[in-house]
């Protein structure tokens, strides 16, 4: 311990930093079985058992929150998951590399800039003042305003999202493919496989660790349904199909200070995330591929 | 002795087969899917770079020019008045200045407390390092939610203070990591001929570590540095003062709000009312502008470093 005394000084501030902003909001989660009075604090508020889930299991919003969210989700998982996979198969056929280099250039920007900068691009386009509105009212058509009609709001999300993160996500399957070893193409050659065989016999086996990795991540992560992005395009009109969770226990919480159903909220969400990686990793594990622990 | 003429043409067919893969042609794909990778492709990167074209565009236009080009990817009646508006808004140049701020100061403790805590926790030999590693990687997997966190920010009197955009994201663990593992290429018979000189610990990191690990510095910091630029979820969340808000906070209010009279003085007009000159949309495109600009001039470091950073990341988590 004693000759390692100045390692230990220096990892202190991060342990320590870790300690106050990781571990103790835990003592805050007291206040899910409380009657939380602010002039009182946390510690000396009353307990009320278990009141604050039966109200948050009364609530209508639960069912409405919990639905929008996995929905969104799993649209994404579905519609985004394979994108980034797809991208990095083409980007891989082409061997111009001025071309290439150009088009990551391109496709990775929009990873660097922020919910509210994107969303501006995207009301830009789609707003009601926006390129295609003004398109329609030039061709005589009335205007359509895409982001509060509820039968689109999931749509955009979706899509918007996949156009800002797409490129950015084949990274790591690029990474994965430059690994691969050519004479495994060699062989598969010889044994006659064309190009396409050649991607579902070689390439596919050998980005599949990556994919499935990629892919616990993803389930562990389906109660976020991405907060800064919902929460700069949603609006009154498409409440009903477009609140998540978080943007819900924001409201409650931060807006209407409901603090106690707030943090309810907030704990079965952080149960349930952790119970979802921790399964999906499991059964990776079991399956024999290559999981995060 | 008769030979099967569509025999007689395999050995050739094998031959040229082994000659075009040695030259690496036979890697080619066929002209027309060759052809349709490359229109895909430029398709994905028309999608992605035409929308902001039309936004730069839409904001050195003048108002009543983007009612009758709106698919326009160069500007129409050039004009910078909605740029000289916004140089003219105080506050989004504060805001502005808030954000340069916490970037730059923000970026630096992130470094130091980063830097040091992961050449500490790359010394695995250390009694309860495994301990330590668990404290650092448990927060990534489950986290006590907004409400406790927001009230434990109020307790400790960060709430409205610059600080909270700076401290609560002080390391972050898949940072650390990666920097730790960084540090352990670094080979130990460097370390340990710099001891036998005599040096103390912070001067092996300070002269030999930190020198050694300028690329996963650089990949780390702008990790972090495009982190606090965008950072919208601290000011939202924790400040409600709107003279401390971060350019995101104000961008948000920008774009949404379609009333902008708490901006200060109105759009400038000119003579003619049917010509407006500055419009909404041109006012909005040129705050988008605004934010993107930074980034992109530190786009080629972002891309080079970051990708970098993801490949290092992605091989040992």
């Amino acid at each position: 311990m004693w000759e390692a005394r100045f390692i230990y000084l220096l990892i202190v501030p991060t342990i320590a930093y870790f300690f106050i902003f990781a571990y103790l909001p835990f003592a805050g989660l007291q206040i899910a079985f409380k009657d939380f009075q602010i002039f009182k604090g946390m510690w000396e508020s009353p307990w009320v058992g278990w009141k604050n889930f039966e109200d948050v299991f009364q609530s209508a919003k639960l069912p409405q929150v919990t639905i929008n969210t996995i929905t969104i989700s799993l649209y994404r998982l579905l519609f985004g998951f394979p994108v980034p996979i797809l991208f990095a198969l083409l980007l891989n056929e082409v061997r111009v590399m001025w071309f290439k280099r150009t088009i990551q250039t391109v496709t990775y920007f929009p990873h660097f800039l922020s919910w509210v900068v994107f969303s501006g691009i995207v009301f830009n386009l789609l707003g009601p003042l926006g390129i295609i509105n003004l398109l329609l009212k030039n061709l005589g058509f009335e205007p359509i305003n895409f982001l509060t009609m509820p039968e689109y709001f999931r749509s955009i999300l979706v899509v918007t999202g996949i156009i800002k993160e797409f490129g950015w996500g084949a990274i790591i399957y690029l990474a994965a493919l430059s690994g691969l070893d050519p004479q495994q193409y060699e062989a598969a050659k010889i044994d006659g496989a064309g190009k396409l065989r050649q991607i579902w016999h070689v390439t596919l086996p050998g980005i599949r660790p990556m994919i499935v990795l990629m892919l616990i991540l993803s389930l562990g992560g389906i109660l976020d349904a991405g907060f800064d992005q919902v929460f700069m395009m949603y609006n009154g009109a498409v409440m009903g199909v477009g609140d998540i969770i978080d943007t819900y226990v924001y409201r409650l919480g931060l807006m209407e200070a409901q603090y106690e159903m707030a943090t309810v909220f907030g704990l079965l969400k952080g149960i349930i995330g952790f119970t979802l990686i921790v399964t999906a990793n499991a059964i990776i594990r079991r399956m024999g591929e290559k999981s995060l622990w | 002795m008769v030979t099967d003429p569509s025999n007689n043409h395999a050995p050739i067919d094998d031959d040229l087969r082994v000659t075009l893969a040695g030259t690496g042609h036979l890697d080619r794909n066929p002209l027309w899917a060759q052809t349709i990778i490359y229109l895909i492709l430029i398709g994905l990167g028309l999608v992605t770079l035409l929308p902001m074209v039309n936004v730069l565009a839409v904001s050195l236009s003048e108002g009543y020019a983007i009612t009758q080009n709106p698919l326009m990817l160069l500007p129409h009646d050039f004009t910078v008045e909605a740029y000289k508006y916004i140089f003219g808004t105080e506050v989004l140049l504060k805001s502005f200045g808030i954000t340069v701020y916490v970037t730059v100061f923000g970026t630096f403790l992130n470094l130091a407390f980063t830097i040091t805590g992961a050449y500490g926790l790359s010394k695995t030999h250390i009694p309860g390092y495994k301990f330590l590693m668990w404290l650092i990687v448990v927060p990534m997997l489950f986290g006590a939610g907004l409400i406790p966190y927001y009230l434990l920010l109020k307790n400790l009197h960060l709430l409205n203070t610059l600080w909270v955009l700076i401290i609560p994201g002080l390391v972050a663990p898949f940072n650390l990591i990666l920097m730790r593992n960084f540090f352990w290429n670094i080979p130990e018979s460097l370390e340990e001929s710099a001891r036998l000189d005599g040096a103390s610990e912070l001067q092996v990191l300070w002269k030999l570590i930190i020198p050694l690990s300028k690329p996963v510095i650089a990949t780390v910091g702008l990790f972090y540095a495009v982190g606090h630029w965008n950072d919208f979820f601290s000011g939202l969340f924790f400040i409600s003062d709107n003279s401390k808000w971060p350019l995101q906070v104000v961008m948000r209010s920008i774009i949404i709000d379609q009333n902008m009279m708490n901006m200060g003085s109105g759009p400038a007009q000119s003579g003619d009312v049917t010509r407006i000159v500055v419009s909404q949309q041109n006012i909005k495109a040129a705050t988008i502008i605004f934010a993107i600009v930074p980034i992109l001039l530190v786009y080629p470091f972002l891309q080079k470093y970051f990708v970098k950073g993801i490949m290092l990341g992605s091989v040992k988590g």
